[in-house]
């Protein structure tokens, strides 16, 4: 399989990669461009530990091939805080606990901030749905649920 | 260490400060298994028998290893053979011998330079393989006749003319039975199953492993406890435990599956083969396939109770299997089973069973969820046919300080009866429940544990500490360390910062298990502290040219006390720190030992659920966790070990479990087919921290992290039973499981 060469941007920065035509975009951020705070816990779409966002849409990076993105602009957990300033997420994330093993939090923290950008005042019902697809072993969501509420009334400026 | 009688009021333990992870954890930039790379680095991937029960003939590399970018190539051959059953058997679970003895089993793995030449290795492997019969359900291999999984195993309390299957049995109790059932106005007897499920933590086991050509190595990798991976893998590898230096990663998850090897000694092996570092990542098919799960039951309960609701008499058989390798979680289960209860008759039998799976690993309380699942849901019956409160009925027959446990033991302080009492003055216990509605209730019990712990605690000269401890943390732990340390010492939390460190840099540790880190580390953190304590205040008296005895330490600084006091001003910490050069030099406190007097934990679970009957589906309402946590060091942890836990037994009550078709092989090895809960099928999880001390700990702390998967189970069967108007007695509770039921 000859590899190919793709253009792209990945939290705010200008990135070129080669990849080969059936590789994950995952695999590209993890093992190419060493963006390892997305997770791969399982490789098929199921556990959203590996959530990312493609010019705005958010996306399992697993099903996503490493060659599709050429053009696109990406972003990842990495590109979440504005340089030494933690997102609202973030911190509340911190703040009220949410996470113990950590290994799902850059996917769901990607996941709230997608939701928020859509809908800034989501009800837990909300949340809860839209978190639906990241799987967290650790915590049974509650302290989660309650971290997202928290930054999004920080963000709505409540 | 005794609980301090003294030490009530707390500055810092009990409060809830952020987790000195958590900036790494937000951002990504927190290093897991498979988060670390090393120059030349080969990547592998492993072999796996797609039958549940073969003998391998042969094995031929050779076209595999022919191929460009094949760097080594191994099979169990490649490994030494034990003559310790425990080590032979750690070895042949992680790369069959002779048998591949489940679907999934590993026989042969491969390093490469790319993952997709690796792969293609694997293809061109060729395995002859001579399929024998298989069995994978517990009852089925205990009958004379099936297929025997390995010969030769059964312990001398097997009695003979059972099945080869049936490895090893216990009993626990005491009392007379045939006169206690005689005084029971009504005893129930039933059956139950509950079937494997897994830990199912979100990171697949990784490592990367470097070998040198003179012997040494270093492995990273996620696991719960690196001085045990490193004993298991430096014999397996005939290396001296010096030679080889294991660092844990972050770890994603553990519950109790990461307390064992699967890859590292095969990473090892490739690596020593290759003179390449190599890293080895499960995906999550292997995961499911080859580690974990928990033990699949069959267990027949006997349970008599009097009109008013004393229970007479309890009896239970327990046959569990933990996969194709003997083991004896069984025992914790017959120990577990009626713990909740001060009985004058009781006896657990429990019998372990190989099959054709996985090897069993530890899950949170292993053995005790099926036992009480089992004992809780006849209790619930009991109380239901004679039309008793189960609250008050498990308040009268609780366990409680001075009875004699079901497993042998007396209890000390326990607080049992406090959580019942909380649980019944809860608005939930009394709330109103609709059509279709039920509510159910279950006691948890875990023992808890210390172990071998040591802690190094050093005073660097700026006035703040480091303290360096050996177990990974998987849930928060650095920060309840952290809170001790500041609390002994008397200077603020964010003075301190807790390491997990290598196995070089400390005496063994026993692993992150049996809910004993905050309990055990945090003991022997605070003895590190007084050890400390103890030098600076010799520091102090030097300069002050007094004794050392009689230097008191009060809130963070020596001050001389006795005849002395007054005399000299205080010299805080950072005060004696500074002058630590002058003074003889650094100072640190040091603390090793094998920690007794970890005290148990009961909780109790009280959850509100609808049961759907045109579709089986069970919504989960309502949901209250009570549980005795000692003393909470850092509550929000502790709250989230509870609705973690509490989530996880919820799973293995509704939807989770191992399935396997009559081909032997599981067919159910990924997340969308093996459903854990997610957030939408789930309300908001209360809890209610009791604090009764332990009596074994200075600050009076018990171990969480176990006790609430425990009574999920029961919870949700007694409820749905309640609800659906018929008694489960299968776990999963899955939608046509119930409608099963309902239609009789």
């Amino acid at each position: 399989m000859k590899s190919l060469h793709v253009s792209t941007t990945i939290n705010g920065d200008p990135v070129e990669f080669i990849c080969d035509p059936d590789e994950p975009l995952l695999d590209v951020l993890r093992n190419r461009l060493h963006l390892t705070g997305a997770k791969e816990g399982c490789g098929t779409g199921d556990c959203g530990a590996c959530s990312v966002t493609v010019n705005g849409r958010l996306v399992c990076s697993c099903l996503v091939l490493g060659a599709e993105v050429d053009g696109a602009v990406i972003t990842t957990i990495e590109g979440m805080a504005d340089g030494d300033q933690l997102h609202p997420l973030q911190r509340a994330f911190i703040d009220g606990a949410a996470f113990q093993c950590g290994v799902c939090t850059p996917g769901i923290l990607v996941a709230a901030k997608a939701l928020l950008e859509k809908n800034p005042d989501p009800t837990d019902e909300e949340v809860r749905y839209w978190l639906a697809g990241n799987l967290c072993r650790c915590t049974g969501y509650d302290k989660i649920i309650a971290a997202v509420q928290v930054a999004a009334a920080e963000m709505r400026g409540a | 260490m005794a609980l301090d009688e003294a030490k009530r009021n707390f500055r810092y333990v009990g409060s809830r400060p952020n987790r000195p992870d958590g900036v790494d954890k937000v951002t990504g930039r927190a290093q897991y298994g498979a988060d670390a790379t090393a120059p030349g680095m080969l990547t592998a991937v492993i072999l796996r028998s797609p039958h549940a029960h073969a003998r391998i003939k042969s094995i031929d590399t050779s076209a595999a290893e022919a191929i460009p970018g094949v760097r080594a190539v191994i099979t169990g051959a490649d490994f030494m053979r034990s003559d310790d059953d425990f080590l032979r058997d750690v070895q042949e679970n992680c790369m069959a011998r002779d048998v591949a003895l489940y679907d999934g089993h590993a026989v042969a793995a491969v390093a490469a330079t790319t993952p997709a030449i690796a792969k293609a290795a694997l293809r061109a492997i060729v395995v002859d393989y001579e399929v024998l019969p298989h069995v994978t359900d517990v009852d089925a291999a205990m009958q004379p006749g099936a297929p025997v999984v390995l010969a030769g195993r059964a312990l001398e309390n097997v009695p003979a003319g059972m099945s080869e299957n049936v490895t090893h049995s216990c009993e626990f109790g005491h009392g007379d039975l045939t006169a206690g059932f005689a005084k029971a106005d009504l005893v129930i007897e039933r059956s139950f199953k509950t079937a494997a499920t897994h830990q199912g933590y979100i990171e697949p086991h990784a490592c990367l492993a470097s070998a040198t050509a003179d012997g040494k190595a270093d492995l990273w990798c996620c696991t719960q406890g690196h001085f045990f991976v490193r004993t298991l893998c430096s014999a397996m590898l005939g290396m001296e435990a010096s030679q080889l230096r294991v660092t844990a990663s972050e770890i994603g998850g553990g519950f109790g599956g990461k307390t064992t090897v699967f890859i590292e000694p095969v990473a090892l092996a490739l690596s020593r083969k290759s003179g390449r570092p190599v890293k080895l990542v499960m995906t999550r098919d292997e995961v499911f396939r080859a580690t974990g799960p928990t033990i699949s039951s069959s267990m027949d309960i006997k349970i008599g109770m009097t009109k008013d609701g004393r229970i007479t008499a309890g009896e239970a058989t327990l046959r569990y299997s933990g996969g194709a390798f003997p083991n004896a979680t069984v025992d914790m289960g017959a120990q577990a089973g009626f713990a909740a209860y001060d009985l004058e008759a009781v006896r657990t039998h429990g019998w372990n069973v190989l099959t054709n799976r996985p090897k069993e690993a530890a899950y949170r309380a292993p053995g005790a969820p099926q036992a009480i699942y089992a004992v809780e849901s006849v209790v619930d019956e009991l109380c239901q046919k004679l039309g008793l409160d189960p609250l008050t009925v498990r308040l009268k027959n609780a366990a409680r300080k001075g009875t004699l446990s079901s497993y042998g033991p007396t209890f000390n302080e326990i607080g049992l009866v406090a959580t019942l009492e909380a649980a019944k003055a809860h608005p939930h216990y009394t709330a109103p429940l609709g059509p279709n509605q039920g509510r159910g209730l279950s006691c948890g019990f875990w023992f808890n544990f210390g172990g071998n712990t040591c802690v190094s605690l050093n005073i660097n000269t700026d006035g703040t500490v480091g303290v360096t401890e050996g177990n990974p943390d998987i849930g928060g732990s650095r920060a309840s360390i952290s809170l001790m340390a500041a609390e002994e010492l008397g200077i603020p939390y964010e003075n301190i910062r807790t390491i997990v460190a290598d196995t070089n840099s400390l005496g063994y540790n026993d692993v992150t298990d049996g809910s004993r880190v905050t309990f055990a580390v945090g003991l022997a953190t605070i003895k590190a502290a007084r050890d400390a304590i103890n030098k600076m205040k010799s520091r102090a008296a030097q300069v002050w040219g007094i004794d050392a005895d009689a230097v008191e330490w009060v809130d963070g600084a020596a001050v001389p006390a006795g005849a002395n006091a007054g005399k000299f001003p205080p010299l805080t910490l950072a005060d004696i720190a500074a002058n630590s050069p002058q003074t003889g030099g650094p100072i640190a406190g040091h603390h090793e030992v094998n920690v007794d007097g970890a005290g148990v934990s009961f909780g109790v679970h009280l959850v509100d659920v609808e049961v759907d009957p045109e579709t089986g589906f069970t919504k989960i309402l309502r949901y209250t966790i009570f549980q005795d946590a000692g003393k909470a060091v850092h509550p929000d942890y502790v709250e989230g070990q509870m609705q973690g836990g509490a989530v996880q037994g919820i799973g293995w009550a509704l939807n989770e479990e191992y399935i396997y078709g009559k081909d032997g092989r599981l067919q159910n090895p990924g997340f969308l087919d093996y459903r854990i809960p997610v957030a939408s099928d789930l309300p908001s999880i209360e809890t209610v921290i009791l604090e009764i001390p332990n009596p074994g700990h200075p600050y009076g702390v018990r171990g969480v992290g176990e006790t609430p998967i425990v009574p999920p189970l029961a919870a949700l069967a007694n409820a749905v039973s309640r609800a659906a108007g018929v008694r489960m007695t299968e776990l999963p509770m899955s939608p046509p499981r119930i409608l099963a039921a309902l239609k009789g």
